[in-house]
């Protein structure tokens, strides 16, 4: 696949065809030089250092990219960085408040929600989306809202577990 | 991916002249083109960026309808409360289809331009005429469960793997168009196509063309409707048989009937000869079958998809008693009643 020339091009340097964007990611705001064919997720991993966004498939089909976009979640192995010019992006890096996790990441912790961890920033990131949606309560809604990322490892009871807590929580408060 | 350069479109006049220009492509929310061009099956020397266009709202029309702006995403639309209220049959249809993520991305007008699923199309290093016109067909005795029964040709047996579409189908939508020849309306049944010898075109746009808003008739169906999928695993994936239907019951008889089948054609596919065979009738199983056969007249199987037929016939039959007694099938709750 020619992403992985793509990544080699945005390291090698100074004489491309940059665009320039603005984005705010994590509340940093970041002035780049962009070329068009870079997706969010390699500008992310590969130039901004910021791994813990996974590239699984990189079709849009597992959800290990899963980032939040003004608050909604999207893959982002499959939006051009160009094009979200003045964005604000959040990753799993942006969601504690220094030493203190945010509470769906404590979830994961206290409910085994993982195995490898591999596919777990997208998770999380992406039951932060649905909890901003507002759209599932109950454990068939997160599971169908949860759909479009997968575990491998088959973590699923776990997540939903742990997605459902902070769900409860969030609805006494 | 191949390289190529970018450009953010001002107005649509704008867009739709760079648009008509030889290896240009159209970027909204980029979740099919992207992929396509990761694959090498769309390879643009230049991307027009249409996404800041200012066709992202849904708005009232005078006659009672809904206009449904081209670039607001598939999430807003199916949880728009106009739309969950009077277009429940196009809110199911969206929710059943692909992932929260990628519904927060895709946009309406490319839900209706997206390219199919057929595994050959993809892959570039097999025979396909809609990828590569007069290479031939890796599907036709090949590998072809997701393919076509009904609607094929000897060049292609591809579907159109939209949920939404086949909703918009049932609801007899308009699609509003701009494009170097200015503005047009396309009826719902006409957008698409089907292969015939020229299976490299989906649908009738015509070069340069964009599609700018997608109009909801006022006529709609708010108690009697579902959208069943069937597919091979419960969430997240495409149709193997969908079935759209919309009833107007009046007095316990059936007064206007819709119906549009997903999965099966390189469109949603629409008989209006069986829908009509329900008008004025009471329901019934032996009329529901009657009207299954007829939606499925001319069915072919093309070797690993022959259970097609007979899953569309029992998906028509079990929508058709769904939307009669008003219980559409959930698109959470997956346990088909």
């Amino acid at each position: 696949m020619d992403h992985i020339t793509g990544s080699q091009d945005l390291s090698a340097g100074t004489d491309l065809p940059g665009i320039p964007i603005t984005l705010t990611i994590n509340g940093r705001v970041r002035e780049l030089s962009v070329a068009p064919w870079v997706t969010l997720l390699d500008l992310l991993r590969e130039r901004l250092d910021l791994t813990g966004t996974k590239k699984g498939c990189d079709h849009g089909q597992c959800g290990a990219c899963t980032v939040l976009v003004d608050g909604k979640r999207i893959n982002s192995c499959l939006k051009l960085a160009v094009a979200y010019d003045g964005a604000e992006i959040t990753t799993i890096e942006g969601l504690a408040q220094g030493e203190a996790l945010h509470p769906l990441q404590q979830a994961f912790i206290d409910r085994d929600a993982f195995q490898c961890g591999y596919c777990t920033p997208g998770q999380i990131c992406s039951g932060i989306g649905l909890m901003n949606e507002g759209r599932a309560s109950t454990r068939d809604e997160v599971r169908e809202l949860m759909s479009g990322n997968i575990c491998r490892c088959g973590a699923y009871t776990n997540i939903t577990d742990a997605v459902m807590d902070v769900l409860e929580k969030e609805s006494v408060k | 991916m191949n390289r190529f350069s970018y450009h953010r479109a001002g107005d649509v006049a704008e867009a739709a002249q760079m648009g008509a220009e030889a290896d240009t492509r159209f970027l909204a929310g980029g979740t099919n083109l992207v992929d396509l061009m990761k694959a090498n099956v769309e390879r643009p020397t230049r991307l027009v960026d249409i996404s800041r266009l200012p066709h992202n709202k849904i708005e009232e029309l005078p006659e009672g309808g809904l206009r449904l702006g081209a670039l607001v995403t598939n999430a807003d639309t199916a949880y728009d409360a106009r739309v969950e209220q009077r277009y429940p049959l196009l809110s199911s249809a969206i929710l059943a289809g692909a992932s929260p993520q990628l519904r927060n991305a895709a946009t309406n007008g490319g839900n209706l331009n997206q390219r199919t699923r057929c595994y050959y199309f993809y892959d570039t290093a097999t025979a396909c005429n809609k990828r590569e016109p007069g290479s031939g067909c890796g599907a036709i005795n090949g590998v072809n469960r997701i393919h076509a029964i009904l609607g094929t040709s000897e060049a292609c047996i591809a579907t159109h793997p939209s949920d939404m579409c086949v909703a918009l189908a049932a609801l007899e939508a308009e699609v509003r168009v701009e494009g170097p020849g200015g503005a047009r309306v396309i009826p719902f049944a006409d957008y698409h196509r089907l292969p015939g010898d020229e299976p490299s075109k989906d649908n009738t746009l015509q070069p340069g063309e964009i599609v700018t808003a997608i109009d909801l008739p006022a006529d709609s169906f708010t108690e009697n409707y579902t959208y069943l999928k069937l597919r091979d695993r419960l969430s997240y994936a495409f149709a193997l048989v969908s079935v759209a239907v919309g009833l107007t019951m009046e007095g316990g008889k059936i007064a206007k009937a819709r119906i549009a089948l997903g999965g099966v054609a390189h469109k949603p596919w629409r008989v209006p000869a069986a829908e009509a065979l329900l008008e004025g009738q009471a329901p019934s199983p032996e009329l529901f079958g009657r009207v299954a056969d007829a939606l499925l007249q001319g069915a072919v199987g093309q070797g690993t998809n022959d259970f097609k037929i007979d899953l569309a016939r029992r998906a028509i039959r079990r929508a058709l008693r769904q939307a009669a007694a008003g219980t559409p099938q959930s698109q959470t709750d997956k346990h088909v009643a």
